[in-house]
């Protein structure tokens, strides 16, 4: 290492070095996976179940408190280990321990206190590392690591005496970031047997069919079956019967990126739809296609109960004229008839990046006591989730009340498009609220339909500045995290799932948020190759499952999205803040109380037996076995 | 409407009081045959009326509503709907004193009138003739109703106006208060062993210093309020205070016990002396007293005053006034217009900070009782409004028996009531012209509790309901709990105004007496179903809990100690006397570190310890963690109830699991006894049917709130983003993909 004064960070270093080229990282993010064959056999076998736990996250393991070695993940190898680590922990202070880098984790531990501190993040987590100054007189060397889970770590280690030696930095640089150092994400390598196979949550056909489709005005086309329509968009689409594929193809030539409108959801009794799409190409010429307009014309014809047609538009309406110029835009009255055009007023992924790195600054690692509230308000984060769940309530308003076919479509149709079909699809649809159907909704909205998880977040890629990254995904977590607050027995499963399924988007431990879109997936084979994070999660529901969960299958959800009922979320902005943390994790109590439910209905089975039992003994003439009456605890819905 | 729980009603008792002018009775006989409808409580009498009055449905700008008739009583204000009563949804939680459309006299808030679309604030004494079109109510409660005047013929409307203010706004006599109208037979005493500790009877002091193990004195020489009539007939002090010290400062300077400490130290409260420099008697009596408060455990003791360091009564009464005003809403419009300001406006009441100053000075309270071992003596100018706020918070947080109900409500006997905390001018039900004494001190100490509530639910065996209709009560003008300044003030009010024959003597019911106001499947509200009960009794888990090194750390090497740490709570000794030597007793009190880091550091370690539900409770005093209690201040709000969820939806889970248990096994002992009547008794099941509460339940049920969503209707304004980027497009390296 230099002992130059340089603030450089290692991150730019390198990268002037190496010169990454901008474009190779954008296209493709795991084409270098095939690589995977550096992984050796793991040194540690670990418990069947991971997690990413550290010092203060729920999942808090105590089996690492007393170990003296971070459980190793198959395949996971350790590649470094530095004895006398600081670690500057902002709530506790200096902390000396030894740090160990794998190919998949950060492991830091220090034994002087009592209990054992131990900090163990996966290195997916990591967006930046950088050495913080330059080498002190005493040699010491200090380097910040800055997360996307809203926290930042800063360690200080003595210089090697031996220059030649990398240090651990040096080698965690390498291992946070394999995409940009040509190696394969540790998803690749990680191969866990889990029970479940949670690549067969989603299949297409059978969600539709659930819905009811094909039917007799909806077709599933094959005409994205090799993904030549669109390739941000799934093989199966499913479109009006009376719309030809060979429209398809002149209304995708119309419509951004190909995106062209087709159904995400149908109400099982109105047969209102909730279609999705990207902007039409209209230019500032206004141009326009008889395709599209006939595509619409046919959404709103395959819907009998009502002769108009919403268009969502969610951008503000300034950028949505802004982008005319660029020949984007929205659907002009004038084109569509019947066909009304709302916009919502949701800002673009840039707003929502620097709202979120806002909110960080209030959170982490302090909180300021007396200007708590102003300084929240000032993030706006809230009220860009307010507007988000006010949009996708409208949606879902028209479809249920009014009985009215809707299309939703920002610019592209994969960021605030995706946060407000689904939203508006878990208030319209209970399925979508259990463990299982949330999964679906995920497949289908978000990954199905071409949400650029590799992008937004980064996956292995140290290029921090990137401006295609954005917590859209994050928001809309915190949007449903606000409607199982609003509506805590609606929801099959508990905060503890989301905080996990978001803890994985980063990990790269699982296959299932890696990639931008279904063809990239499929060429990937990440069904083979990796695991997903469903097999994980449904191979332990207990530990997801909300203890007062009540299925109603029939019952539509309506947030209120006043400000008076959000709620920043603490569990998760706030969860490395010891003073915020509850006193025993939150999913522990959720566990407890589901023992306490279980033990009610034992209970109640017991009891119900008995009777029957006496029943039967005494009069004899009831039949029915005693197991089909225990569970009306579940069936006065 | 109304249903009368036991007696039925009584002929009204005939009274000294002229609560009516001539003009008022005549109307009485005017509109009589409307008022039939009008359950009336005994004692109550209609002064006025008028019909047809237009009651503004909530919803919105629309200016709809349901006709009907206004009145105004001794009790209340009352509107009774032409309609017939729609079939109500939930039952389960109605009031038997008033109804939803009655608005108990001292429950009114601030009155609005409409003078040509101009709404004006009005006040008692400034009625004219002109009487408004339409009467906006604003409630203690937090309900508003707005009636449009109108339609009613013009006598009637003015007279209804002018009798409602005079009743509800215009200055009035004690005696005047429905309480002392109002006359139901005498109800049976509560059981027993579920009886709440008033605090009235030597013996129940002495009860409850066998039970927390206290060695102190009690105090029988203010029987009949010779020494003050600021203090309770009885009261204990510390064994080291000489029966003269009593009598030389009328009542104050005294160190009133209020609690001890499984160690041995205990919490003392004082009315403090105001000190002159000259004043060399009231020194050495402090000084005196403060001995006797050292020799209670270990020569220890720490003092701290309160009217220094907390909120005045004045910053609290103009805090909560702002805050109460962002949630009585007039219309929809304004209701969009300041959620975009939502969090800032509550910060800038500083009715939050408010309650996490308090919740922290009950935590320093406590840091000392249990962390250190040291006797505390808070003290503040009257004795009897922080000091009650705090002393009561020590003492919820440190043990678990005031955690249960009962247990609360004899802390609210011990602390507020025998602590002659003066509920009748803190709440202004006469509405005295002088404000400065008006302050909504227990509210705050309920919006405390609160806070613990929801921060450690299982530790408390009452629910948030229990606090919010406890909050509501002290409107509702019956309960001798809320109505009086001291039991001297009770004891000679309650005299005077007895019936002429003096050996019978006037009762109100405590408020504790629930079921005067709900039956018991309503009282079933008040029990939180996630309470994590007990197992072990009581003297064990004392036992069990007193954690060694503590012991350890605090023994004193000398008599007096040292401070283990830079607090701001003082020690006792030689600095006290020179402190009081000074003219300013805050002066001591000026700390330069901050005590947030120390009682965050007493958090933290309290925090790693493992849970205990009925240990310390601690709460979390972090922006993050103090809360708005949502229930009480936005249950009435329209656009606020979520359908289908809120906490009630736990709750009401939890009910069905448990009466599901409860119903099998009955029908299990049924079954043995081979009866074959059905069961009557079915357990409390709020939501078998597919009707979905709204989150107010068990609140504002009985409205007709329409399921349909709230879509925000100012219009979706576009945040403010200051920068650029909301120019920038979607994607950012377009350029770069795109070949």
């Amino acid at each position: 290492m230099e002992k130059s004064g340089s603030v450089d960070s290692l991150g730019s270093k390198q990268s002037s070095s190496r010169q990454p080229s901008v474009d190779s990282l954008s296209s493709t993010s795991t084409s270098r996976s095939d690589r995977s064959s550096h992984a050796k056999a793991p040194s540690a076998v670990s418990s069947e179940s991971v997690s990413t736990s550290n010092e203060f996250s729920p999942q808090l393991r105590t089996f690492q408190d007393s170990s003296k070695e971070p459980q190793l993940l198959p395949k996971e190898t350790i590649q470094d280990v530095a004895k006398d680590v600081t670690y500057i922990c902002p709530f506790i202070g200096a902390l000396r321990g030894s740090l160990t880098v794998t190919n998949y984790r950060l492991f830091f531990r220090c034994i002087d206190r009592d209990p054992v501190f131990v900090l163990d993040l996966p290195l997916g987590v990591i967006s930046r590392v950088e050495k913080i100054g330059g080498a002190s007189s005493r040699g010491d060397v200090s380097y910040g690591l800055v997360c996307k889970d809203i926290r930042n770590l800063r360690f200080v280690h003595k210089q090697p005496e031996d220059t030649l030696k990398k240090s651990v930095f040096e080698v965690l640089m390498k291992f946070a970031f394999p995409v940009s150092n040509n190696l394969p994400l540790f998803a690749f390598e990680y191969s866990q047997e889990f029970p479940e196979n949670g690549w067969k949550v989603y299949d297409a056909l059978a969600e539709y069919r659930r819905q009811g489709l094909p039917n007799e005005s909806w077709r599933i086309s094959k005409v994205n079956d090799h993904y030549e329509l669109c390739d941000s968009y799934p093989s199966a689409l499913v479109v009006p019967v009376t719309i030809p594929d060979e429209e398809l193809r002149r209304v995708a030539a119309f419509r951004a990126k190909g995106r062209i409108p087709v159904l995400s959801w149908i109400h099982p009794e109105s047969q209102a739809t909730v279609i999705r799409c990207s902007q039409p190409m209209a230019g500032v010429n206004g141009k326009r296609c008889k395709e599209d307009e006939k595509l619409l014309q046919a959404i709103m014809d395959a819907n009998a109960q009502s002769h108009k047609l919403f268009i969502f538009d969610a951008r503000p309406s300034v950028n949505a004229v802004a982008n005319k110029t660029k020949g984007g835009g929205y659907e002009s009255e004038d084109a569509y008839q019947n066909a009304e055009l709302v916009f919502l007023e949701i800002h673009n992924i840039h707003v929502m990046r620097e709202s979120l790195r806002k909110l960080k600054e209030v959170v982490y690692p302090n909180i300021e006591e007396s200007h708590w509230l102003s300084n929240l308000e000032s993030t706006h984060w809230l009220e860009h989730i307010k507007l988000i769940l006010a949009g996708a309530l409208r949606i879902a308003d028209k479809v249920e009340s009014a009985k009215t076919s809707v299309v939703v479509h920002c610019s592209d149709g994969w960021d605030r498009t995706a946060q407000l079909t689904s939203l508006a699809m878990l208030m319209l649809d209970a399925h979508y609220r259990t463990i299982r159907g949330f999964q679906i909704l995920l497949e289908k909205e978000w990954l199905s339909f071409g949400h650029r998880f590799q992008q937004r977040v980064g996956h292995g890629d140290k290029n921090h500045t990137d401006a295609d990254r954005s917590p859209v995904f994050v928001q809309f977590i915190d949007c449903v995290w606000q409607m199982t607050r609003q509506f805590p027995t609606a929801f099959e499963f508990n905060e503890y799932f989301l905080i996990t399924i978001l803890d994985h988007l980063y990990s790269c431990l699982f296959g299932t948020f890696l990639c931008n879109s279904e063809q990239q997936r499929v060429k990937e084979e990440l069904v083979k190759r990796t695991v997903s994070l469903w097999s994980f999660i449904n191979s332990q529901l207990d530990e997801f499952s909300n203890p007062f969960y009540v299925h109603y299958s029939s019952h539509v959800l309506f947030p209120v999205v006043s400000m008076r009922h959000l709620d920043l979320w603490v569990a998760y902005y706030i969860r490395w803040n010891p003073r915020m943390r509850p006193q025993e994790p939150v999913h522990l109590r959720h566990k407890e109380l589901l023992a306490k439910r279980a033990e009610l209905q034992r209970r109640v089975e017991e009891l119900q037996r008995e009777v029957a039992n006496r029943a039967t003994s005494s009069s004899s003439d009831r039949p029915g076995s005693p197991t089909r009456s225990i569970t009306p605890v579940q069936t006065f819905v | 409407m109304l249903s009368l729980g036991s007696g039925g009603p009584k002929p009204a008792k005939p009274s000294f009081v002229s609560y009516v002018t001539p003009g008022e009775i005549n109307s009485e006989k005017d509109s009589s045959k409307k008022v039939e409808h009008l359950d009336l409580l005994p004692g109550e009498v209609v002064f006025c009326s008028a019909t047809p009055v237009l009651r503004y449905t909530q919803d919105d700008l629309s200016q709809r509503g349901v006709f009907g008739t206004l009145l105004c009583t001794n009790f209340r204000v009352s509107f009774i709907s032409d309609e017939s009563p729609q079939e109500e949804v939930a039952q389960h939680f109605k009031n038997r004193l008033y109804g939803e459309n009655d608005i108990p006299l001292s429950c009114v808030d601030q009155i609005y009138g409409v003078y040509d679309e101009k709404k004006k604030l009005i006040t008692g004494g400034q009625v004219k003739n002109k009487y408004p079109s339409k009467i906006i109510f604003h409630c203690r409660d937090l309900r508003v109703f707005q009636f449009c005047l109108t339609y009613a013929k013009e006598e009637d409307g003015r007279r209804i106006f002018q009798g409602v203010v005079r009743h509800c706004l215009e200055p009035k006599s004690l005696k005047c208060v429905f309480a002392f109208s109002y006359s139901v037979p005498a109800k049976p005493v509560l059981q027993e062993n579920q009886r709440t500790v008033m605090f009235e009877s030597l013996e129940d002091w002495h009860q409850e210093m066998r039970r927390t193990k206290g060695d102190c004195k009690p105090i029988r020489d203010n029987e009949a309020f010779e020494i003050s009539h600021r203090l309770p007939k009885y009261f204990i002090v510390p064994a080291a205070v000489e029966t003269e010290d009593l009598s030389k400062c009328e009542g104050k300077g005294i160190p009133i016990w209020c609690w001890s400490h499984h160690s041995g130290c205990a919490l003392f409260k004082m009315a403090s002396v105001p000190l002159g420099q000259e004043d060399t008697m009231s020194q050495s009596h402090m000084e005196r007293m403060l001995h006797a408060v050292a020799q209670n455990y270990l020569y220890s003791v720490k003092t701290e005053d309160l009217t220094e360091t907390l909120p005045t009564l004045q910053d609290i009464q103009q805090s909560y006034n702002k805050f109460k005003q962002f949630f009585l809403i007039d219309n929809t419009m304004d209701f969009w217009l300041s959620d975009v300001k939502w969090f800032s406006s509550l910060e800038n009441s500083g009715w939050l900070d408010m309650i996490r100053q308090c919740l922290r000075k009950a935590m320093e309270v406590v840091e000392c009782l249990e962390k250190e071992n040291t006797n505390v003596l808070i003290m503040e100018e009257g004795g009897s409004d922080l000091c009650c706020v705090v002393s009561s918070l020590v003492q919820i947080m440190l043990d678990p028996y005031f955690r249960t109900m009962v247990g609360f409500q004899s802390l609210v006997q011990k602390e507020w009531v025998s602590g002659c905390h003066q509920f009748l001018d803190r709440s202004n039900h006469l509405h005295q012209k002088e404000k400065e004494c008006q302050s909504p001190v227990f509210l705050l100490f309920l919006e405390c509790v609160w806070q613990l509530v929801q921060q450690h639910s299982p530790a408390f065996q009452f629910s948030e309901t229990y606090l919010t209709v406890l909050s509501d009560s002290i409107h509702v003008p019956i309960f001798s709990t809320f109505l009086f300044n001291s039991a001297h003030h009770k004891a000679s009010v309650l005299q005077a105004e007895s019936p002429r024959s003096q050996n019978e003597v006037l009762t109100c019911p405590p408020v504790w007496d629930w079921s005067v106001q709900f039956d018991c499947k309503a009282q079933d509200f008040f029990i939180n179903p996630l309470y994590a009960e007990k197992n072990k009794p009581d003297k064990t888990q004392r036992k069990t809990h007193k954690p060694k090194h503590q012991r350890q750390l605090s023994l004193p090497s000398s008599a007096f100690k040292t401070p283990p740490k830079k607090g701001f709570f003082k020690e006792e000794t030689e600095s006290l006397k020179k402190m009081l030597r000074m003219r300013r007793v805050s002066r001591w009190l000026v700390s330069p570190d901050s005590p947030q880091a120390s009682t965050r550091e007493f958090y933290e370690s309290w925090q790693r310890k493992p849970l205990d539900y009925h240990g310390v409770l601690l709460p979390c005093l972090d922006g993050p963690a103090m809360r708005v209690w949502m229930q009480r201040y936005l249950r009435w709000i329209p656009e606020l109830q979520i359908f289908g969820g809120g906490a009630i939806a736990v709750t009401n889970r939890l009910a069905e699991l448990q009466g599901e248990v409860v119903q099998l096994r009955r029908e299990l002992d049924r079954q043995g006894r081979r009866e074959n009547k059905p069961d009557n008794h079915r357990p409390l099941a709020l939501s078998r049917s597919s009707v979905r509460l709204s989150s107010s339940f068990p609140f504002a049920s009985n409205r007709n709130w329409s399921f349909k969503p709230v879509i925000p209707n100012s219009r979706l304004h576009s945040i403010d983003v200051t920068d650029n980027l909301a120019n920038q497009e979607d994607e950012a390296t377009e350029a770069f993909t795109v070949v």
